[in-house]
């Protein structure tokens, strides 16, 4: 497993890699999310959470330069954020995956690197050992020639993640990788991810809607909620207060003898109650 | 039309000799030949895309355009080549929705055909045209009209060639190939003129209402014999290739249309694709101890 992508680029750099100030995000009639000010150094692992529908997909598409602010400054790496930066890795949100679709693991990883690329391109063994080695790194050696509709949704999850990192990026954005999985293949897939992040120190940003598979290992939390955000440690974040004052209605937080965390009271809860 | 009166042999060689004699059996197997390469290229990406349906509709959007052609005296392929590009504009225009527009694209098509009907009606010419232009007419290619087919075919393959990966990708993965910067409209536009110059071309083998044997058949072939997107692309075009080439042969001697042949062998190879793949698939599942079930969630919260 070589550590490349921290040596790509040296000399001195802020160790901030995401800076947004008092950011507002919406369409044009319609704002999602205003005053948010967000900081996310590099190797953190962050998990973005919040009920459906309040802007967590759309913080991703700010940082993948898809879609614009409203108002306020967001800068990725130190720079405004653009669309095809090669030092971000993504992994979208998909809810299936035809199951017609009769191409190999590997190749999909390959183009992760090579998808960009002009010409035919039919055989780069640097590319074949980039995508072996990604596939190596999340644990899915022996996905590689398996048809991609043939894998389960834990598999293909890992088979995304190896795409998304085989051009080394340093930073992960990935959209609800957790969904359709059980705790227990949530709990492994998490384990591959905190791995990553211990061992490349790629920062991670992680869409969630069940903090309890990641709060072991989360440096910070995004919580997005009621059209606005509030951001930091997860025992600050993750308070009766803070989400009470997050959400506008009072929100209780409990913790269960494992460490689990229930919230509620929130709109994303059931029997919960909004005023 | 057939090889006035020749007898076939087992020796293949001497047969095709014998066929290679008249030149329009030679612009035929030339022209078969190139435009299987091209549809069988073309094709995996029809499958990949999801743009069977697209393809369908885009040959019945040419017979308007050819027929309109004929009516006003031009050849007919220009006709062709002017409707399935506009249509293919529209559709690529369309973008990612276009896959999921059969009700829209199916009511164009609906309307295409009727207006090249009413155009062959006012056609006071020979019925053949408009027969040779649904069901394709291979044995009546021209020299030029072999060249012309060589020609367009240099440039679908040349841009193919070119476009290749960034095609797949974007075909595998939208969200994140337009996320890594790639200009999808542009590629999936490309793709779209390329598909209807295929198309084009193909019409004078197997016609606009056979067009599916040639242009998506081969390619669903292929899919299911290679999980590698360069193998099946090569799968498929040898698929093409010898759908055409013993189509023809075969017409030669048993005086049916070549269309007629091209399209069975093509439904042939995809039967037995399919049942050899059901049969070795319940062949595997009777000697393979079941998969263990995979343990259910919840180990924490019991």
């Amino acid at each position: 497993m070589s550590e490349t992508s921290g040596l790509r680029q040296p000399g001195a750099r802020s160790p901030e890699i995401i800076r947004a100030d008092h950011l507002d995000v919406g369409y044009q009639d319609k704002v999602v999310w205003r005053d948010a000010s967000i900081e996310v150094s590099r190797g953190e692992f962050v998990a973005v959470i919040g009920p459906n529908g309040a802007g967590k997909t759309t913080l991703f598409r700010l940082l993948l330069g898809l879609q614009r602010p409203l108002g306020g400054t967001l800068t990725v790496f130190g720079a405004p954020p653009r669309r095809g930066n090669r030092r971000i890795g993504y992994v979208p949100q998909r809810h299936t995956i035809d199951n017609e679709t009769h191409v190999a693991a590997d190749t999909l990883v390959r183009l992760g690197v090579s998808g960009t690329k002009w010409g035919p391109g039919f055989s780069v063994r640097a590319e074949r050992d980039a995508a072996a080695e990604a596939l190596e790194a999340v644990g899915a050696a022996e996905l590689g020639p398996k048809s991609l509709g043939s894998l389960s949704g834990g598999e293909l999850q890992r088979v995304f993640l190896a795409e998304a990192l085989v051009g080394n990026p340093e930073m992960l954005l990935l959209d609800e990788p957790l969904s359709n999985l059980d705790l227990r293949r949530s709990r492994d897939l998490v384990e591959v991810i905190h791995g990553l992040v211990q061992s490349r120190h790629v920062t991670t940003l992680l869409v969630a809607h069940d903090i309890n598979p990641l709060i072991q290992c989360l440096d910070k939390v995004i919580y997005i909620a009621n059209g606005s955000v509030a951001t930091g440690p997860p025992e600050e974040v993750l308070t009766s207060t803070s989400l009470t004052e997050l959400y506008g209605v009072p929100v209780e937080v409990l913790h269960d003898s494992r460490n689990n965390i229930v919230i509620v009271g929130g709109e994303d809860i059931h029997g919960g109650e909004n005023g | 039309m057939t090889g006035g009166g020749a007898a076939f042999s087992w020796n293949l060689i001497t047969d095709l000799r014998t066929m290679w004699e008249f030149s329009f059996m030679r612009n035929a197997f030339e022209a078969g030949t190139i435009i299987a390469i091209v549809a069988g290229i073309i094709g995996y990406f029809v499958v990949v895309r999801r743009l069977a349906f697209a393809t369908h509709a885009l040959g019945h959007v040419g017979f308007s355009g050819a027929a309109g052609a004929v009516l006003f005296g031009v050849n007919p392929v220009y006709g062709l080549l002017l409707f399935t590009t506009s249509g293919a504009t529209g559709m690529g225009l369309l973008g990612r929705r276009a896959s999921n527009r059969d009700i829209e694209i199916g009511t164009v098509l609906a309307f295409m055909l009727g207006l090249g009907l009413l155009f062959i009606n006012l056609y006071t010419g020979y019925a053949t045209e408009a027969y040779s232009i649904l069901f394709g007419e291979i044995l009546g290619i021209s020299n030029a009209g072999v060249i012309f087919t060589l020609e367009a075919s240099v440039v679908v393959l040349a841009v193919m060639v070119l476009i290749y990966r960034r095609l797949l990708f974007a075909s595998l993965d939208e969200d994140v190939a337009e996320a890594k910067g790639m200009p999808m409209l542009a590629l999936g536009l490309t793709f779209m003129i390329l598909l209807a110059v295929a198309i084009s071309i193909a019409v004078q083998v197997i016609g606009v209402l056979l067009i599916f044997a040639l242009m998506v058949t081969p390619a669903a072939v292929a899919v299911r014999l290679t999980k590698r997107p360069l193998y099946a692309v090569v799968a498929s075009v040898l698929v093409a290739l010898f759908a055409t080439w013993v189509g023809l042969f075969v017409q030669f001697y048993a005086q049916y249309p070549a269309s007629f042949f091209i399209v069975s062998i093509a439904f042939a190879i995809y039967v037995a694709v399919r049942a050899g793949q059901a049969l070795s698939a319940r062949w595997s599942r009777r000697n393979v101890p079941a998969l263990v079930p995979e343990p259910s969630a919840g180990s924490g919260l019991a």
